[in-house]
């Protein structure tokens, strides 16, 4: 029997690493060219969810890299609704909440529309952290249910 | 005017975030910060309505330009954002959210001491009002079904905070009923966009009112809001989840949710939703009267059999329901003025119940009236805030909870309805029982000795309540003065006269006199 702070084998801890990074990656693509491709911050938030989630499976919830992530992650999703509402009041400098008030550049850039870029990176950490929090949330509602504390596997 | 009103969501949900942020640095604000940011809501409702403030804003109001134009603002065709409607009715509500969560902020500061580390209380109380302030302003159906979704799973949250048996299967089954609700308001308002192109409130009601929808499909939308909204309101047929949601959660809780959250989401949204869009012609009325007699007195007569002092408040939420669904049947500027004006004052009376039988099980230990009793001279300013609010509920002059059923059953009759105003005062005189019932077992009579060392609740939770009464006594003496104001503009609002199309509503001229630029 492996206690679930191990986390998952060698194996799949090597490729998880790599795929980590890689989903990360592509999340954050997925949320910063959200105005001009399909996606978006809510889009590229499941895909950083993902990889979060995939974290946690293969190096275990207790220690390792993923541990810090879920002291932190009502923080993040904090941070992330804050940042928008950041973004959005700063749009009554120019005339309107939610008013895009960052320069405009030039058409299909990434910099086309900086205020979305930034929007979209809000939603991307709102998203990500809420997903992941809700997932933990379901591990441990499915921990307190099962009273052997162990996987349903081993019964 | 109106650049203000995003605030009305975002301070909320600035709120809300911050105690979550600061869960570690500062455990203790998330009390302050929810008391900070409701005295904001109510010192900018306060201002709308002083103001008499009305018209539409953008979230996002951003110019789209024409082709091959330079964005400028000269080249601006068309605005596209997220529309804000401000008229007598919404402002009306958003007064009585921050008055009625302005109570609950500060009881909950002495309430909730003991769980004082954790902020997720205040978390969902703020997503709550940003939900249902939201839900007031929002100028489109399709923002009015997420604004609803937001308020309703915060509730869900709150109902299940004690995260007990009791409290997990009250959520669960409120989660079950509520969803299915916002999935039928979502499928109505699918039929309604499909059927027109149009989401936004004013525009589909002049589109409805010219025969854009045919018969059917209308129907089948109407239905589905029905049920939908009616389900919110906690109307007789769609009830069964209150009973149970209203007593689970936590006192200051239970108050917002009968207080406010079954008129936000419940009577102003069936109200915007059939008085603005769909229309109330005869058939509906006749739904809603009927609807609303069934509540109220099917709320009233299973309110007799209980024991829990909260179960009985939560099925009269219920019953008091039907009054207003019962002069909205009526149709007339009268009734619609005198059921918003019935929801007021139970907004006011019935969170001053439902935070004193917070205080009366904090001292007592017990939420059954049967091992209550006495506590007059262990607790009087408990005890006087309690008999206040029962004196308003049971509709005893001068409170206001007798004039606006007064005014219901004036707006009945004259409408040629006396058969229905009968069962209306039937029903009152049956919420006067139960109410002295109540006085009767929790506050006078002898002292179970149990309760001999019963100490008086902290000021900072007998303090609302009182202030709450204070209202419901005002509002009773002085509601002359604010009818035209506030009442009345609010039932204009709706319905500019008795048997005239929706289209001609103050809220369509509002925001079509205004909303182009």
């Amino acid at each position: 029997m492996r206690s679930d702070r191990d986390g998952l084998s060698a194996i799949v801890q090597v490729v998880a690493r790599w795929t980590l990074v890689m989903i990360v990656v592509y999340g954050l693509a997925v949320a910063c060219f959200g105005h001009l491709t399909p996606g978006g911050g809510f889009a590229g938030g499941v895909a950083l969810a993902c990889g979060f989630v995939l974290a946690t499976l293969a190096f275990g919830g207790g220690s390792g890299p993923a541990a810090a992530l879920h002291r932190r992650v009502a923080a993040l999703e904090a941070s992330g609704a804050l940042a928008f509402l950041g973004l959005a009041a700063l749009g009554w400098t120019a005339g309107h909440f939610l008013q895009a008030w960052t320069p405009r550049g030039a058409a299909f850039t990434l910099v086309s529309a900086p205020f979305l870029v930034l929007i979209n990176l809000a939603i991307l950490l709102k998203v990500g952290a809420g997903l992941f929090a809700g997932f933990m949330v379901l591990v441990l509602f499915d921990r307190g249910l099962a009273p052997t504390g162990g996987g349903e596997g081993e019964t | 005017m109106g650049a203000y009103l995003p605030l009305f969501v975002a301070l909320p949900l600035l709120a809300g975030f911050a105690c979550l942020l600061l869960k570690r640095a500062a455990p203790r604000a998330a009390p302050w910060l929810s008391v900070a940011s409701m005295l904001g809501l109510l010192a900018l409702a306060a201002v709308a309505v002083a103001r008499r403030d009305a018209g539409v804003t953008f979230a996002g109001g951003w110019g789209v330009s024409g082709w091959g134009g330079n964005g400028g603002a000269d080249d601006v065709v068309f605005v596209v954002g997220i529309a804000l409607v401000l008229d007598g009715l919404s402002r009306l509500f958003l007064l009585l959210v921050a008055l009625v969560g302005t109570a609950s902020a500060v009881y909950a500061l002495r309430y909730l001491e003991p769980e004082a580390g954790r902020p997720l209380f205040h978390v969902l109380f703020n997503l709550l009002v940003a939900g249902m302030n939201g839900a007031l302003l929002a100028g489109d159906l399709f923002n009015l079904y997420v604004f609803v979704e937001v308020a309703s799973i915060a509730s869900y949250g709150l109902v299940a905070y004690r995260t007990g048996g009791t409290e997990i299967e009250a959520a669960f089954k409120y989660l079950v009923l509520g969803t299915l609700a916002s999935t039928a308001i979502l499928v109505g308002v699918t039929v309604l966009y499909a059927a027109t192109g149009y989401l936004n409130m004013a525009d589909l009601g002049v589109a409805i009112a010219g025969g854009a929808v045919p018969r059917l499909p209308l129907l089948f939308a109407a239905a589905l809001f029905l049920f939908g909204f009616g389900t919110k309101t906690a109307a007789m047929p769609f009830h069964a989840w209150l009973p149970d949601a209203h007593p689970s959660a936590p006192a200051p809780i239970s108050a917002m949710l009968s207080g406010l959250l079954i008129k936000t989401l419940g009577i102003y949204a069936l109200a915007r939703v059939f008085f603005v869009v769909v229309g109330a012609d005869e058939q509906v009325r006749l739904i809603l009267t009927l609807l609303g007699c069934l509540s109220m007195w099917g709320g009233v007569l299973l309110a007799q059999a209980q024991d829990d002092l909260k179960r009985i408040l939560a099925y009269h939420s219920v019953s008091q329901m039907g009054y207003v669904l019962i002069a909205f049947g009526v149709g007339t500027w009268l009734g619609v003025a005198a059921g918003l004006f019935h929801a007021v004052n139970h907004a006011l009376f019935k969170s001053a119940l439902f935070l004193s039988s917070g205080s009366l099980e904090r001292l007592t230990g017990t939420r059954r009236l049967s091992e209550m009793g006495g506590i007059f001279r262990r607790a009087p300013a408990t005890s006087v805030g309690l008999v206040g609010a029962c004196l308003s509920i049971a509709g005893i002059p001068p409170f206001n909870g007798f004039w606006s059923k007064l005014l219901i059953l004036i707006a009945l009759v004259s409408a040629g309805q006396p058969v229905v105003a009968l069962l209306a005062a039937g029903a009152a005189l049956m919420t006067l029982v139960t109410f002295v019932k109540v006085q009767r077992k929790a506050v006078f009579g002898a002292l179970p000795a149990r309760l001999a060392n019963a100490r008086e609740v902290p000021a900072a939770m007998y303090l609302p309540v009182l202030a709450l009464v204070v209202l419901c006594l005002l509002s009773g003496l002085l509601w002359p003065l604010g009818v035209d104001g506030v009442i009345g503009a609010a039932a204009s609002s709706l319905r500019a006269g008795a048997g005239e199309r929706p289209a001609a509503s103050e809220y369509i001229e509002s925001v079509h006199g205004r909303g182009s630029r």
